[in-house]
Formats: structure tokens, sequence, C-alpha cells
């Protein structure tokens, strides 16, 4: 009974993980009522930063300015607005910080190509590194030859030592 | 030379932190993107029977004015209202006013309790008029130069010294 229990719980459980929170619609927000539409306006909303919260989506926010540009999108999109031409329309008045993701520009051209300018100094770095690892090594002198000899020797017979011992 | 590499990353960094410490920078500041351009259009409900106020009538006055976005319910906007009022009566300043999300009678008391530095004041009694502008709360202040251009963008209250080392000496430089 009690694995039954617990084996219902965990469906449940599981249930909830695989689906996911299922995207609630906030309090006074109207769904527009082509769904088609609506599913539209919901996936532009997740690009829409609240200005006011700043690292939130218009979609996941409670504020009131949120609650205004979901129902300007909205408005939007029924309107026959592409989500471009919506977004066009929001970057016009609020600027680029209104997107999540920032669009790629002269003024953010440095901000995008940063991973691939700190990247290739490290590269050159690792190259010049590698290089001076593989860079053949010296002959040894006659001198050098022989005291290595007379440690491997002396080596050998330490260890020939230990394995009588055991 | 690679050896004093580190250091260098390290010294980079101090400037760095340092330039971006300095006074009067505002990181959680919201850049308007209508400074430098021309007022966008609007027009606002008339709540003190002061006639039609719009992008139109603002570029009629042909002198440089204040728009200040408040509401009743807007706590830094008390805070500030000092200033406004200082502004309007002992530097001359024209500002108009401009009430956000605020019901017309909840407006009008509130200027009646504080004293009303506006030489107009209109509603935007559903904030679209600030959606128009880049508004994103309450009060922002704008300074348009006489020709209908926005000059500067102060976000949040005018308070401490933000009066004379912002407002007046943008104000100036416009009278220049």
């Amino acid at each position: 009974m009690n694995r039954l229990n617990l084996l219902a719980i965990l469906a449940l459980f599981s249930l909830i993980l695989i689906t996911g929170n299922p995207a609630k619609l906030h309090a006074n927000d109207e769904p527009l009522p082509d769904p088609q539409k609506e599913q539209i306006a919901r996936d532009l909303m997740k690009e829409i930063r609240c200005l006011v919260c700043q690292n939130q989506s218009i979609e996941d926010s409670n504020a009131d300015l949120a609650k205004d540009l979901r129902r300007i999108v909205r408005e939007q999109i029924n309107n026959d607005r592409t989500p471009e031409q919506t977004k066009a329309y929001l970057v016009a008045r609020y600027g680029d910080w209104v997107l999540l993701k920032p669009p790629v520009n002269t003024g953010t051209f440095l901000l995008w190509a940063s991973p691939f300018i700190l990247i290739l100094p490290g590269i050159w770095l690792l190259f010049r590194r590698s290089q001076s690892a593989t860079s053949a090594p010296q002959e040894l002198t006659s001198a050098e030859k022989e005291q290595l000899n007379t440690i491997i020797k002396a080596d050998a017979e330490t260890n020939d030592e230990q394995e009588t011992r055991r | 030379m690679q050896r004093f590499f580190p250091l260098l990353i390290v010294i980079f960094l101090v400037i760095l932190f340092a330039y971006m410490l300095r006074d009067g920078r505002n990181p959680s500041e919201i850049k308007n993107v209508h400074v430098g351009e021309a007022i966008p259009q609007f027009s606002l409900t008339d709540i003190s029977n002061t006639g039609e106020i719009s992008d139109q009538s603002i570029r009629n006055e042909k002198t440089p004015i204040l728009v200040n976005f408040f509401a009743s319910w807007c706590v830094p906007c008390r805070a500030e209202h000092d200033n406004l009022m200082a502004l309007a009566n002992t530097h001359n300043v024209r500002i108009l006013g401009i009430a956000y999300k605020d019901q017309p009678e909840d407006s009008r008391a509130f200027l009646e309790e504080l004293g009303n530095p506006f030489y107009k004041y209109g509603g935007d009694i559903d904030g679209s008029v600030g959606f128009e502008w880049g508004v994103t709360g309450v009060p922002e202040t704008f300074l348009i130069d006489s020709n209908g251009r926005v000059r500067y963008h102060h976000y949040g209250p005018i308070v401490g010294d933000a009066l004379h080392t912002k407002i007046l000496p943008q104000l100036e430089d416009l009278s220049q």
C-alpha cells in the first residue's frame, strides 16, 4: 500500500517535471481569440525585457509595466504585425535594452566579438607554449652521458636488491 | 615580458573598475532613446482646463521647457517636488506636467496639497503617452529645446545635488 502511494507520488512528480510549469496566463491578461496568434505573442513576450525588473521577460514579470507591454505585444500581433515589426516598434521607444538578446549592430559589435577577440590571444599563447615544449632537446655532452650511465646502473642495482629481498 | 602579463591584466582591471565607479554614474539608470531626437507624437487628456497639450503645442512654445512625468501615487515625486517648485519659481523654468497613470482628481489634489510647479499639465491616464516617450516609471524629466528636441533625460527624482549638478547646467547650456 505504502509502496503504491510512493509510486503514485513519484509518477505525479515526474509528470510535473516532464510537462514543465505550464505557461500560466497572468491575472487580468486577456488572451487573443486566435490561439495561433496568442502563441506567437507568447513566444515574443519571452524575448522582451521587463524594463523595471531588468532581468525578467515580460512573460515572467508581474510588474505593471510588463502588463502594459504584454497588452501592447498582443495588440500588435493581433493587428497582423510580424514579431520583427513588433520588436522594432518597442525598440523605437525603449531602445535595444528592451530586447533580452541584444542585436548585432555597431553598438554591440564589440560585445558579440569579445569571445573571439579574447580567444585569439589565448590560442596564440597556447601555440607558443607548445612550440617551445616540442623544440628538440640538446644532445648530452660525454660527461653528462657518463653521469647518466652511473645513475642508471646504481638504480638498477638497488632495484635488483629489492627484488631479491621480496 | 610574459611574466608581467598577469600584472598588466590586474592594472587594466583596476583602472576599468575605478572608471566605472566614478562619481555620478548610476548603473540601474535606464537610458532613454529619445535624447537627441524630436519629441514623440502624443496628446494629453485635458485635466486642468489648460487646452490641448501635444507634441505640436510643445513645438509652438519656441522656448526650452522641462517635461515632468509625475503621479499622485508616486512617493519619489513628492521627494522631488520642492526642487520642481524651485525650478519654476526661482529659476523661472517652464515645466510641463504629465500625470502618468493617475486619476485626474488625484492629480489635482496632489498639486493642490504640494503646490503647482507646472505652467500646464495634462493626464496620461492609461500610460500610453509614457510608452511613446519610453518612460519606465515616475518620476522622469526631459529637457526640450526650442526646436522640440529632447536634449536631456533625467531618470528618477531630481533630489540631492541633481538640481545644481545636472538640471541647471543643462538649462544653461541651452540658453547659451
